[in-house]
């Protein structure tokens, strides 16, 4: 097998880990690749990167293809989600004067309870609450939007965007009163004294994509060889990290000042589920605060396509069931299948599941019997199925 | 060329002087520099500027995502240059839409051709906008004029032409569009049934 090379891009946050662990640990060179990691600065760097040519596969935000397909951004040839490389990781920071607040009315920032801190907010929230969030499209936004609908913090809620290396700059000069953020960049803020965490993403919706590895339609169907090959090397990159015993050493990695050039105890917190809410260091555990691998998490679900999808219609006045449609023919469990089962993956029966439906992990059909899908639910107690299936 | 208001959002000050000064060799331009990330919208809102130059890899390229969805695509170019010169990148991306690319501040002779380029491309944009809007107007007019019509000869027992004549009568009579007489019509005529 001769060395392929790839260009990857990333943008520095604590899930960009199967990719620089596929290349450290020597998943890639496994396949035969040389991935040349390249790190950006920006979700538009990274879709502009994709988009021109300038890298052949890139770490984005799950909902980014989905609004490259409904034509929300430049016209770029069409972007193909192949896996998904993270789910949860995300965390809800309050500003310190929010917080104080807060901890005077009696909340105890338990991070868990996203009644109890929605509520804890309304009590002390302006009437117009700012929240930022790391792009327009974006899980963080989905989490945010999802925390407060039907509150009466809705009313008066403003979406911004801020990239993650400056949110904790942003709630310290009160441009916003809270944010919702991957990991380092939450508990950065914390360690600066900006803000206080209330909520995991997680609490909200129990299984959010965060990243996945996204191509070109051009690249992943006229270049099989070398898409199954990376696939097969980030694959086996987010099994290893999901094992315990993995974990401080991916913080060590992914730490080095060549990837996110932080303190290893920073990017160590949410790696080993031991989150500091303030700055006084209150430690909460929260078992499975982003997970790699574990309960099919790698599998494009495009149930979860057309979620997404949904939103981003509504929020943008494009009709909802051909939006969901199309972006739902950009997550490709095909490939997945695919390029996967010869990795070994167990590959489940359905390629659409109905989502926020599993309070507790549960067993579904599976290639290889049965496979634990872990728990979906929304807070909310919605479920959501899409109108129309697709294999 | 018109005088432009121009955003130019850098960090190294030594860079955005070069920046500045490779765009004033190409005319009188209300050039802004914004060193700070903070409030960043917020200014570039209010200056509402002709173009944005920013790094191609500068962290707040995605605040200026948000903006330009807020104020719908194309509103405002952006523009974005980069340390590399890679000119197949550059044509691309001015081919592509929102962003074009351009060339780093040590070239400041290469600014030019690039901001034109960006703008030329936006006019583009605006005219073409301009063009169906005034399409789309001229469509709806016509609609109101066939209501008006509709009415007249309903109400008068008249028929086509005569009421067309009627409208175009009034219009003349009394200096203004026939449009503004129909649309006047045909909302008195909504107000009396």
């Amino acid at each position: 097998m001769s060395m392929a090379s790839l260009r990857l891009g990333y943008v520095p946050l604590t899930d960009a880990a199967p990719l620089i662990i596929a290349q450290e640990l020597g998943f890639a060179a496994e396949e035969g690749l040389a991935l040349k990691l390249i790190r950006l600065q920006s979700w538009a760097q990274s879709r502009d990167l994709l988009g021109l040519g300038g890298i052949d596969a890139a770490h984005m935000l799950v909902p980014l293809p989905i609004a490259q397909s409904l034509g929300l951004g430049p016209a770029y040839p069409p972007f193909d989600l192949v896996m998904v490389l993270s789910v949860g990781g995300q965390a809800i920071c309050v500003s310190t004067a929010l917080a104080q607040a807060m901890r005077g009315k009696g909340h105890g920032f338990g991070f868990g309870d996203p009644l109890a801190a929605r509520a804890a907010l309304a009590a002390v929230a302006p009437d117009s609450l700012r929240v930022g969030v790391p792009f327009p499209f974006s899980t963080q936004a989905e989490l945010v939007r999802r925390w407060l609908d039907g509150n009466a913090l809705a009313a008066g809620l403003s979406i911004h965007t801020v990239p993650p290396p400056q949110m904790a700059d942003a709630l310290a000069s009160g441009e916003v009163d809270a944010f919702c953020v991957g990991e380092p960049w939450a508990s950065y803020a914390v360690e600066r004294g900006a803000g206080a965490l209330v909520l995991a993403g997680r609490a909200i919706w129990a299984s959010p994509p965060e990243k996945g590895l996204v191509l070109t339609r051009d690249f992943a169907e006229g270049r099989p060889e070398e898409t199954g090959r990376l696939m097969r090397a980030v694959w086996r990159a987010c099994r290893w990290l999901d094992r315990a015993e993995n974990r401080a050493t991916a913080a060590e990695i992914l730490s080095r000042p060549e990837y996110l050039n932080l303190p290893t105890e920073l990017s160590e917190r949410g790696l080993m589920d031991r989150l500091h809410v303030s700055a006084t260091g209150e430690v909460r555990e929260y078992p499975g605060f982003v997970r790699f691998h574990a309960g099919a998490a790698n599998f494009p679900w495009r149930s979860l396509a057309a979620l997404l999808a949904r939103r981003i219609a509504r929020l943008h006045g494009l009709d909802e069931v051909r939006a969901m449609q199309v972006a739902m023919g950009c997550f490709r469990t095909d490939l997945y299948r695919h390029h996967l089962r010869t990795a070994g993956a167990d590959l489940p029966g359905a390629s659409v599941r109905i989502e926020g439906g599993m309070v507790h992990p549960t067993a579904v059909a599976s290639e290889k019997g049965q496979m634990i899908l872990g728990p979906d639910a929304f807070f909310d107690g919605e479920t959501f199925e899409p109108p129309f299936a697709l294999r | 060329m018109a005088r432009l208001s121009i955003i130019v959002i850098e960090r190294d000050r030594a860079r955005a002087l070069r920046i500045v000064d490779g765009l004033s060799a190409s005319g009188d331009h209300a050039i802004t520099v914004i060193s700070e990330p903070t409030g960043l919208a917020r200014r570039i809102a209010e200056q509402s500027p002709d173009i944005v130059l920013i790094d191609v890899a500068d962290p707040s390229r995605d605040v200026l995502e948000e903006l330009a969805l807020i104020s719908g695509p194309m509103e405002r170019p952006v523009a974005m240059f980069v340390d590399r010169s890679d000119e197949q990148l550059t044509r691309a991306a001015i081919e592509s839409g929102v962003s074009a690319y351009v060339v780093d501040g040590l070239h400041p002779d290469r600014i030019k051709p690039i901001l034109d380029a960006a703008i030329a491309r936006f006019h583009l944009f605006q005219k073409m906008r301009a063009e169906l809007a005034a399409t789309r107007a001229a469509l709806e007019e016509r609609k109101i004029i066939d209501r008006a019509k509709a009415i007249l000869m309903k109400a008068r027992g008249i028929d086509e032409e005569a009421a067309y004549a009627l409208l175009r009568k009034t219009a003349m009579d009394q200096n203004r569009r026939m449009a503004d007489i129909a649309q006047q019509l045909v909302m008195a005529a909504g107000l009396l049934t």
